[in-house]
C-alpha cells in the first residue's frame, strides 16, 4: 500500500498543528460554533446525539495491521471500545470528547492517517473495489489512481468550499463493485483498442434526497489528463453549482438541469485551457505511487480446488462459510476472505477494540500485514493461502467473524441510525436486528441467494437504501418512525434505483413485510434466477399486493 | 480606520469599499474607489475619466468573465464572499491571475476568517479585508499553517508530483 514521503508525512502533520490550534480558539471562545461548524466537519467530526462523531479516513479502505492496532487504541482509549465501518470504507468513532480529538490526530499521524476532507462540503474519502488488486475480473488496478486522486483533493485549495460533498469512486474491474455510477464522478479504468489506458467518465450520480444514476460525458479520458479533467469538472461544479438550496446543491442537479451534453460541453470547454499544463499526469509520478501496489510476495503455489473441496465434506460449516466468505483470487492457490461484522445482535459494522487487534494479527500471519474494509461494512483479508483457509476458518469462527452471510439477506448495510445519528428520523441499528433474528435459518437464507438489503434511517442515505435490492428508509410521522420500503435497486453495472412500494410501516412490521418480499420471490422465481432478475422480469406488482394485501 | 492585510503584512485601508446601489452622483474625485459591478458596467467612461484609483467589486454570484477584457482599468478587485463557506470566488481569484493575467491587488471581502486565507492566497488572493469582529495581526499565522501543498495552484504552478526530490 501507498507509505508516506517526507512530503505527505509534513502535510498531515501540519494539518494536526492546525486543527488542534482551530479547537483550542473554539474552546476559547475565539471562534464561533457556526466558525468551527465547517472546519470540524471538514475534519470529521459532527456532534452527535451523545457526543462528537470522529470519521476517521480510510483512502480506498485499504489498512495495514499498525493501522489496524491505531484503531483498536483509539477505539480502547478515547471510544467505548467501539469502532465503526462506514459505507464509505471509512472508521468512525462514536464517543471521542472533542478536547481529545487533536490527540487523536496527533496519534492517527504516526501511522500515517488522518481525518481529513471526511465529511464537509468538499471532497471526500475516494473509494473503490475492495477486491483491486486482486480480482479475477480486474482490468486495472485502480488503487494508484485513487492515491493520486488522494492527493489532488487532499486541500485543494480552489475546492474546500463546494456547494455540497463531493463523493469519487473508481472501479478497474469488469463488474462494478465500487458502485461508481451513484456518485458525483465515477471513473472506470480502462484499455482502449490501442492498449492504452484512460478512465470512462460519469458524472451526476448520487444517493440522498435526490438519487440519480449518473450520465457517461466522456467515454475515454487518457490517463495523463486525469487530474486536469478532474479541475475542470471541479471548476465548473464550484462556480455554478447551486448554493440556495442545500438540498439541490449536488452536482447531480446541475448536470440535470443542463443536461449531460451541456454539462460535458461545460467541462470540455474550460479542459480546453487546461490540458497539458503542468497538472498533466506523468509516467514518472504514476509509476512512482503504483509501485506501492505492486503484488506482495506470493508464493508459487497451486490451487487446492480438490483438497478444500475434501474439508467442505468433512465441515459443512467450513463449505458454507468458504461458499459465501470467500472470493476467488488472480493468483493461484489465494483466496480473498471476507470477515463478516455482520452476526445477528451486532450493530452491521461493528467492531470491538479487540477484535481489531486480532483482525491486525490475522493480518500479518495470513494476508501480507494487509486489510480492506468494504462499502458492504465487512473487513477482508486479500491475500490468503487456500491451504491455510480452514485454520484460519478456526480463528475467524473463535473471534466472531465467519458468520457465512457475505452478501446474504442478513449482511445488511446499515447507517447508525437514530441510535446515535442526530440526522437520522428513524433507528436503523434494531431493524437489520429483527431482520437478522426473523431470518436465522441458514439453509434458508443460502436458499434465497444473493441479495443486498439496506437501510438508512433518513434520506441522507449513508445506508445506500436507494441501491438496495431491498431499501428500507426511516421515515418520521408525526413523530413517530415509520419505514418506507423499496425494491429492486442495483449499485453495480446498470445501476438502477430502487422502487418504492407504496405506504411506510411501523418498526415490528418490518421482519414480517421483508417475509412477504422474499415469500413472492420464492414463489416467482425460475431455476438459478436472482432476486434481482425475478424483479426486473415480474416488476413490482406482484410485490406490492402481497405486502399490502392485509391492510385491505 | 480599517486594517487589512496585504501582501502579508497588515497595513491601514486607505480604498473606499462602495454599497451596491452607489450612483454616479456625488461620487468622489480624488478618492480612491472600489464600485460595485454594476456601475462600472454602467458607466465605464465616467469612472475612467475620474482621478483617483479605480478597483471593482464583484459579487459571489456575479462572473469576472464580464471584466476579463477590461482588466486594466482596475487596480484592485474585491470579490465578495457572502459567507466564508461560498467557494465560488476561489475559481475567480484563479482565473484572473491564471487565464486573465490580472497583476494588480485581488482582494477578499465580506465574511473573511483567519481559517480561509492559505487557501484564498493560494488560489490568487493578495489582499484580505477581514471581517470587521476580526484581528488580521492574528490572522497571519494563517499564511503558515502548511510547508507543503499537493496542488497547482495561482501560487505554484507546480503540482507536488513534479517538485518532489
Amino acid at each position: 500500500m501507498y507509505v508516506y514521503d517526507q512530503y505527505d508525512q509534513q502535510i498531515i502533520e501540519d494539518r494536526v498543528q492546525q486543527f488542534r490550534d482551530q479547537t483550542r480558539r473554539f474552546l476559547a471562545g475565539e471562534l464561533s460554533g457556526e466558525e468551527f461548524r465547517p472546519l470540524r466537519l471538514q475534519n470529521g467530526l459532527y456532534i452527535q446525539r451523545f457526543a462528537p462523531m470522529l470519521r476517521i479516513a480510510v483512502p480506498y479502505g485499504l489498512l495495514s495491521s499498525r493501522q489496524v492496532r491505531m484503531m483498536a487504541k483509539i477505539a480502547r482509549d478515547y471510544d467505548k471500545g467501539y469502532a465503526h465501518i462506514s459505507t464509505r470504507q471509512n472508521v468512525q468513532f462514536n464517543w471521542p470528547d472533542l478536547e481529545d480529538v487533536p490527540e487523536i490526530l496527533a496519534e492517527l499521524a504516526t501511522v500515517q492517517m488522518h481525518a481529513i476532507q471526511t465529511s464537509g462540503n468538499c471532497i471526500r474519502n475516494t473509494t473503490t473495489d475492495q477486491f483491486a488488486g486482486v480480482a479475477k475480473d480486474e482490468i486495472v488496478d485502480p488503487r494508484p489512481w485513487c492515491e493520486i486522486i488522494r492527493q489532488w483533493s487532499t486541500f485543494h485549495p480552489e475546492f474546500t468550499h463546494l456547494p455540497r460533498k463531493f463523493k469519487i469512486a473508481v472501479n478497474g474491474a469488469a463488474s462494478d463493485r465500487a458502485a461508481i455510477e451513484v456518485h458525483d464522478i465515477g471513473l472506470e479504468a480502462v484499455n482502449n483498442a490501442a492498449g492504452e489506458l484512460g478512465f470512462r467518465v460519469s458524472v451526476g450520480g448520487g444517493l440522498g434526497r435526490t438519487p440519480v444514476v449518473g450520465s457517461f460525458i466522456n467515454e475515454f479520458l487518457p490517463w495523463q489528463h486525469l487530474i486536469s479533467y478532474l479541475d475542470a469538472i471541479l471548476r465548473v461544479y464550484n462556480r455554478y453549482g447551486r448554493r440556495d438550496n442545500k438540498y439541490k446543491a449536488r452536482i447531480k442537479i446541475l448536470v440535470k438541469a443542463l443536461t449531460p451534453e451541456v454539462f460535458a460541453e461545460r467541462v470540455n470547454a474550460e479542459w480546453a485551457h487546461l490540458k497539458d499544463g503542468p497538472t498533466t499526469l506523468t509516467e514518472a509520478e504514476v509509476a512512482r505511487v503504483a509501485a506501492h501496489f505492486v503484488d506482495p510476495a506470493y508464493q508459487p503455489l497451486h490451487n487446492q480446488d480438490a483438497a478444500l473441496a475434501q474439508l467442505d465434506a468433512e465441515h459443512p460449516g467450513f463449505a458454507r462459510w468458504r461458499q459465501r466468505n470467500t472470493f476467488a483470487h488472480k493468483q493461484t492457490g489465494y483466496v480473498a476472505v471476507t470477515l463478516s461484522l455482520k452476526p445477528t445482535g451486532v450493530a452491521p459494522g461493528d467492531v470491538t477494540d479487540k477484535q481489531l487487534d486480532v483482525i491486525a494479527e490475522l493480518a500479518d500471519r495470513y494476508s501480507f500485514g494487509e486489510v480492506r474494509n468494504s462499502h458492504n461494512q465487512n473487513i477482508i483479508l486479500a491475500d490468503v493461502e487456500q491451504t491455510q483457509l480452514f485454520s484460519l476458518w478456526g480463528e475467524l469462527r473463535e473471534h466472531g467473524f465467519a458468520t457465512p452471510n457475505v452478501g446474504l439477506l442478513t449482511d445488511i448495510i446499515c447507517c447508525p441510525g437514530g441510535d446515535f445519528c442526530s440526522l437520522a428520523n428513524a433507528k436503523s441499528i434494531p431493524v437489520a436486528e429483527a431482520i437478522q433474528r426473523r431470518f436465522d435459518d441458514l439453509d434458508y437464507l443460502f436458499d434465497i441467494g444473493d441479495i443486498e438489503l439496506n437501510i438508512s434511517g433518513c434520506m441522507n442515505a449513508c445506508g445506500h437504501h436507494h441501491v438496495g435490492h431491498i431499501g428500507i428508509l426511516g421515515v418520521d410521522k408525526k413523530g413517530q418512525e415509520f419505514y418506507q420500503v423499496s425494491i429492486g435497486g442495483n449499485s453495480g453495472r446498470e445501476a438502477s434505483l430502487a422502487q418504492i412500494l407504496g405506504p411506510s410501516f411501523a418498526q415490528d412490521d418490518m421482519p414480517d413485510v421483508v417475509d412477504k418480499i422474499i415469500k413472492v420471490y420464492i414463489e416467482q422465481r425460475t431455476d438459478e434466477e436472482s432476486f434481482l432478475d425475478t424483479f426486473r422480469r415480474i416488476g413490482v406488482a406482484p410485490f406490492k399486493e402481497r405486502v399490502y394485501a392485509a391492510n385491505h | 480606520m480599517q486594517r487589512i492585510i496585504k501582501n502579508g503584512q497588515v497595513v491601514d485601508e486607505s480604498w473606499h469599499l462602495l454599497p451596491k446601489d452607489t450612483t454616479l452622483d456625488g461620487l468622489s474625485n480624488c478618492d480612491d474607489l472600489i464600485v460595485p459591478l454594476a456601475l462600472w458596467v454602467e458607466h465605464p467612461s465616467a469612472l475612467k475619466a475620474r482621478d483617483g484609483g479605480l478597483g471593482v467589486w464583484l459579487d459571489a454570484g456575479e462572473e469576472i468573465e464580464e471584466i476579463a477584457d477590461q482588466l486594466d482599468n482596475f487596480q484592485v478587485i474585491a470579490l465578495n464572499f457572502p459567507a466564508f463557506t461560498d467557494g465560488r470566488h476561489c475559481s475567480s481569484a484563479y482565473l484572473l491571475r491564471t487565464r486573465y493575467g490580472y497583476k494588480g491587488e485581488v482582494r477578499a471581502i465580506g465574511d473573511v476568517l483567519r481559517d480561509q486565507l492559505f487557501a484564498l492566497k493560494r488560489c490568487g488572493f493578495d489582499a484580505f479585508a477581514l471581517r470587521e469582529d476580526k484581528d488580521p495581526q492574528d490572522a497571519l499565522k494563517a499564511f503558515e499553517e502548511f510547508s507543503e501543498v499537493y496542488q497547482a495552484s495561482s501560487d505554484q504552478p507546480q503540482p507536488l508530483f513534479r517538485r518532489r526530490a
